[in-house]
């Protein structure tokens, strides 16, 4: 059976089992006032806003995705408040992009 | 069929925690959020573990979903209420599959896991049983899943709803963006399909639009009310979902689930497969 399209449990190294020279890797944490959030939404807009991808913050606030170069934001939503943040990719690597909610 | 219907809201949820005759089930693809903490009292399905058929590309057949129902204890009167996570993507799939099997009483979470922790609402992590049942199910009602002949025999025939995101109908990617992008099949859409992404269909905390929105959104993007419809996305999960939309909250009469979906099409030889961002 074909894996499903779930989002997979996100992971404090960003880059672990990723081939940089290919993947364009969008990643980064969610923090509140410097902490950590974990458990948040983390949804990922493309450069018109409409929704690509969504996956939950790791304890550590950690989250990524896999994308195609571009500009895109990362909109994130908690119970304690929501945030968001640009990022733009050139092409394959880890994007590092952080966001803060409250 | 209303909104109330075949949708609870979390409100209503939290209030019949315990009602007799009302069973909670957590359904997703990654079980582990269900350990981390689910809705009191609720069971668990495992989307690939206990709905697929372990050595075929099939589900599983209508004696095994009688002794899983069983196992888990849900009666063929219980009213089955499904969340998850993923924007309900595996809960609203597991809908159609209980509809599949002919459960009449099934209703789904709206906005699921999400929407009940943005909430802040209560989370056990305390083990469920529930007494064994002697569940009975249906032949598979297949007026709502659709195999690939019959999707071939659609193209410029048929609404086909493709409700992957914008770059995967286009061919840009081939898996949703937050997995990694290796695959087999080719990438692309079948001809003649609209693509109307299933994160239209619902709003940011994960409930869905409102039927008035939702209607306009597919009259929008071209959607013929006067033909049958067939939706599909990479392997039919996030398809449910707009199979819920379409033929749940709006009503439509002939809309099916590719279950098969661009997994399995994209990997067809002979067929048509169409690149770029399709006809507006």
């Amino acid at each position: 059976m074909t894996d499903g399209c779930g989002a997979p449990v996100q992971t404090a190294d960003l880059t672990a089992g990723v081939d940089l020279t290919k993947e364009v890797l969008l990643g980064g944490q969610v923090t509140a006032d410097g902490a950590p959030v974990g458990g948040a939404f983390v949804r990922l807009l493309d450069a018109s806003g409409e929704f690509t991808a969504e996956v939950v913050s790791s304890e550590d606030g950690n989250f990524r995705f896999f994308a195609a170069p571009g500009e895109w934001t990362v909109r994130a939503l908690h119970r304690s408040g929501n945030g968001e943040a640009k990022v733009t990719a050139d092409g394959p690597g880890l994007h590092p992009v952080a966001v803060s909610v409250g | 069929m209303s909104r109330e219907d075949v949708l609870v809201t979390a409100e209503w949820a939290e209030e019949n925690l315990e009602t007799p005759g009302v069973v909670f089930v957590e359904v997703d693809e990654d079980t582990s959020a269900y350990d981390g903490g689910h809705i009191p009292g609720a069971v668990r399905i495992d989307w690939k573990t206990e709905l697929q058929d372990p050595v075929r590309r099939d589900f599983v057949d209508r004696a095994g979903f009688e002794k899983l129902l069983s196992d888990k204890g849900v009666a063929n009167s219980d009213k089955v209420v499904l969340y998850g996570g993923n924007n309900n993507w595996f809960a609203a799939y597991a809908y159609w599959y209980f509809k599949l099997y002919g459960h009449q009483d099934v209703q789904l979470l709206d906005g699921g896991r999400k929407k009940w922790e943005l909430d802040g609402r209560p989370l056990s992590k305390d083990a469920v049983s529930r007494p064994e049942t002697e569940y009975k199910a249906q032949e598979q009602d297949l007026a709502i899943r659709a195999f690939r002949d019959e999707v071939v025999q659609a193209i410029n025939a048929k609404n086909l709803v493709d409700v992957r995101s914008p770059d995967e109908f286009s061919g840009k990617l081939l898996a949703p963006a937050h997995l990694p992008q290796e695959q087999a099949q080719r990438a692309g859409h079948i001809p003649s399909a609209i693509n109307v992404p299933w994160s239209k269909a619902a709003n940011e905390d994960g409930t869905f639009r409102s039927e008035d929105e939702l209607r306009e959104l597919y009259k929008e993007a071209g959607i013929d009310e006067s033909k049958a419809t067939i939706a599909y996305c990479r392997i039919g999960e996030r398809s449910s979902h707009t199979w819920f939309a379409l033929h749940e909250l709006l009503g439509y009469s002939d809309v099916k689930n590719y279950d098969g979906s661009w997994t399995e099409y994209g990997s067809l030889v002979g067929v048509p497969v169409e690149i770029g961002p399709g006809a507006k």
